[in-house]
């Protein structure tokens, strides 16, 4: 085991950032992720790296689109309101398929909503949040160290698709302290970004252009259904979920992020009492783990969806597993958080105990 | 006779017809800048930004890495595309619906860091592309589809001087306004934009060129009336000089 590091979450996801090799960071105050952008500020300098406080989350969108555009690795990290703003900007980046990473540390909502962890955001992220028909590659961490660990990935599968990456955490992750360590991973066989970014005109013989309006709807329909293309590109090779006790289990509890954690407790408990109950937590919303939910043991007989949300995510539990298996929704919001004993007596409760 | 070619397109312009409606000033606007791009030697080391509206296009006309922003972000976009490769040279063009209104922000945070980007800011008190509705630009009494009696500045306010504006802040190096209507203020124009693009160049800050420009299309004038009608109409509400100059 490499050297660990005792650190907030939002430091050590920042530092992640940097490990990638992101030297490039724009953004604007927002609670509970302040510290990302005021550690950048402090260590992009000393890298020789750019930290710009933009004057909105309108503007630092726009200014990740000006950097992206260059090719190199670049990111912004916000909360909520603030990716609601940002959301414009995000579809253009989507469309003129630049790679960045965007960091949402998601608080409770709707509208100013509070400054306390939340996962309602599971919609913007998974589904849009800006126009047009897109999507984001969503990768949902449970731990400090995977929130490390998938930010590193986050710049790699931001090139490896040319598409915006969401690392989608919470203010817990945040603001909690736990040992990480920085894995020194680089996947191989990126694309080169002097076939498609500005800066490249000499070495390249031709200019690029980055933009998304096409006029001719014959254009637009072909970009479009490249986009898709890509999208089934990421189904095909970038889900990821993990299972805890899944194989015997009788009741299957369905979470990401700190409320999996939670989760993970309540089960290790209910199975010290004998109740056959398992995890399955995916790693990213988008695409969505469907098929270990499609193709579920003939021993589960149900699955109870967690969430700190009013029901976001069970959405696609309930796609994955159809009219075969009833799936219930539990879920605290606005700041609140579902405890290892509310989770405990919802899987009773479902159970008839 | 020996023939001796003295004119030509500028190597920076790509050899096809512009979308621009008979009488817009835009094409003018583009000719200069591909020129000063070409006097310099600077095209495989420029970056445009184009905005949206009539001129999202430029990136038709003028041969050099483009970027198509969002509505008013332009200035954001060139800040970090030039923070990134500070060894490029990198201009926004923007209208005045693109940056007096939705893009106001962007354009004063930019100009208050010093951003060491060029903006050409094309003034024709109108939206173009739209179709002719009030900008922030327009005149007072001036008709658009949406003042169809004329602006009433009770209503609407009065139009924004951006070069004015832009002028009280302390990081800008150069500010101008100029106008390309008539060949006397079309080479004061390429003047200007030489000089925005020296200022970058040197690494002397934020440079910021308006042109005041026609509309004919949405003014409902013939193109020489419409030069006339800037002259007399618009210099006055929006004077010709320099504003900031680099030390």
């Amino acid at each position: 085991m490499g050297k660990r590091f005792l650190m907030k979450g939002n430091e050590a996801l920042a530092e992640a950032a940097i490990h990638a090799g992101c030297k490039y960071f724009f953004g604007y105050p927002i609670t509970p992720q302040n510290e990302i952008p005021e550690y950048m500020s402090k260590k992009l300098p000393e890298i020789g790296g750019v930290y710009l406080q933009a004057e909105s989350e309108v503007a630092a969108v726009n200014m990740i689109f000006g950097a992206a555009g260059t090719g190199k690795r670049v990111m912004t990290s916000s909360s909520s309101p603030g990716i609601s703003l940002m959301s414009e900007g995000i579809s253009y980046i989507a469309g003129a398929e630049l790679p960045c990473v965007l960091m949402n540390v998601m608080r409770g909502g709707p509208g100013l909503g509070g400054i306390l962890p939340s996962q309602s955001d599971y919609f913007q992220a998974t589904r849009g949040g800006g126009h047009g028909d897109y999507r984001l590659l969503v990768l949902a961490p449970s731990t400090v160290q995977e929130a490390v660990d998938l930010t590193m990935l986050a710049f790699d599968l931001a090139e490896k698709y040319r598409n915006p990456v969401m690392v989608l955490a919470d203010g817990f992750m945040g603001q909690m302290m736990e040992a990480v360590e920085f894995k020194e991973t680089r996947s191989e066989g990126l694309p080169d970004p002097a076939e498609w970014a500005v800066g490249y005109m000499k070495q390249r013989g031709s200019r690029a252009l980055i933009k998304s309006l096409y006029l001719d709807p014959e254009e637009l329909e072909a970009h479009n259904w490249k986009l898709q293309a890509k999208y089934a590109q990421m189904a095909q090779h970038e889900k990821r979920f993990e299972g805890y006790l899944m194989d015997d289990a009788e009741i299957l509890i369905a979470a990401y992020g700190t409320v999996a954690r939670i989760a993970r407790t309540a089960i290790n408990e209910l199975r010290g009492e004998g109740v056959k109950v398992g995890l399955f937590r995916p790693i990213t919303l988008f695409p969505f783990p469907y098929e270990p939910l499609e193709n579920l043991p003939a021993s589960v007989r149900q699955i109870l969806t967690v969430e700190m949300s009013c029901g976001q995510m069970v959405e696609d539990v309930r796609l994955a597993v159809g009219k075969e298996r009833p799936v219930s929704m539990y879920g605290r919001v606005g700041g609140m958080t579902p405890s290892v004993d509310e989770i405990k007596d919802q899987v009773r409760k479902a159970l008839g105990r | 006779m020996k023939e001796t070619k003295i004119f030509e397109k500028p190597k920076s312009m790509i050899d096809v017809t512009t979308h621009y409606c008979p009488g817009c000033t835009h094409g003018i606007a583009h000719r200069l800048i591909a020129e000063v791009i070409d006097e310099l030697q600077i095209q495989e080391k420029t970056v445009a930004v184009a905005p949206v509206g009539c001129s999202v296009f430029l990136y038709n006309y003028i041969n050099v890495d483009s970027y198509e922003a969002a509505h008013g972000r332009a200035p954001a976009v060139a800040s970090a595309c030039k923070r990134l490769l500070p060894d490029s040279v990198v201009f926004s063009y923007q209208g005045d619906g693109d940056l007096a209104s939705i893009g106001m922000a962007e354009i004063v945070h930019a100009a208050n860091r010093g951003e060491k980007i060029t903006v050409i800011f094309i003034n024709n008190a109108i939206y173009g592309m739209t179709g002719g509705q009030m900008a922030p630009t327009t005149l007072v009494g001036q008709k658009a589809t949406t003042c169809p009696l004329g602006r009433d500045p009770k209503l609407a306010g009065y139009p924004i001087r951006m070069c004015e504006m832009l002028a009280t802040l302390q990081a800008p190096a150069y500010i101008t306004r100029v106008s390309v209507a008539k060949p006397k203020y079309t080479i004061k124009a390429k003047e200007a934009l030489t000089k925005a693009f020296q200022t970058q160049i040197e690494g002397k800050g934020f440079s910021f060129v308006e042109i005041l420009s026609t509309c004919p299309t949405n003014w409902g004038m013939r193109p020489v009336d419409a030069t006339n009608w800037l002259e007399e109409h618009m210099m006055p509400e929006f004077p010709l000089g320099v504003f900031k100059t680099p030390e």
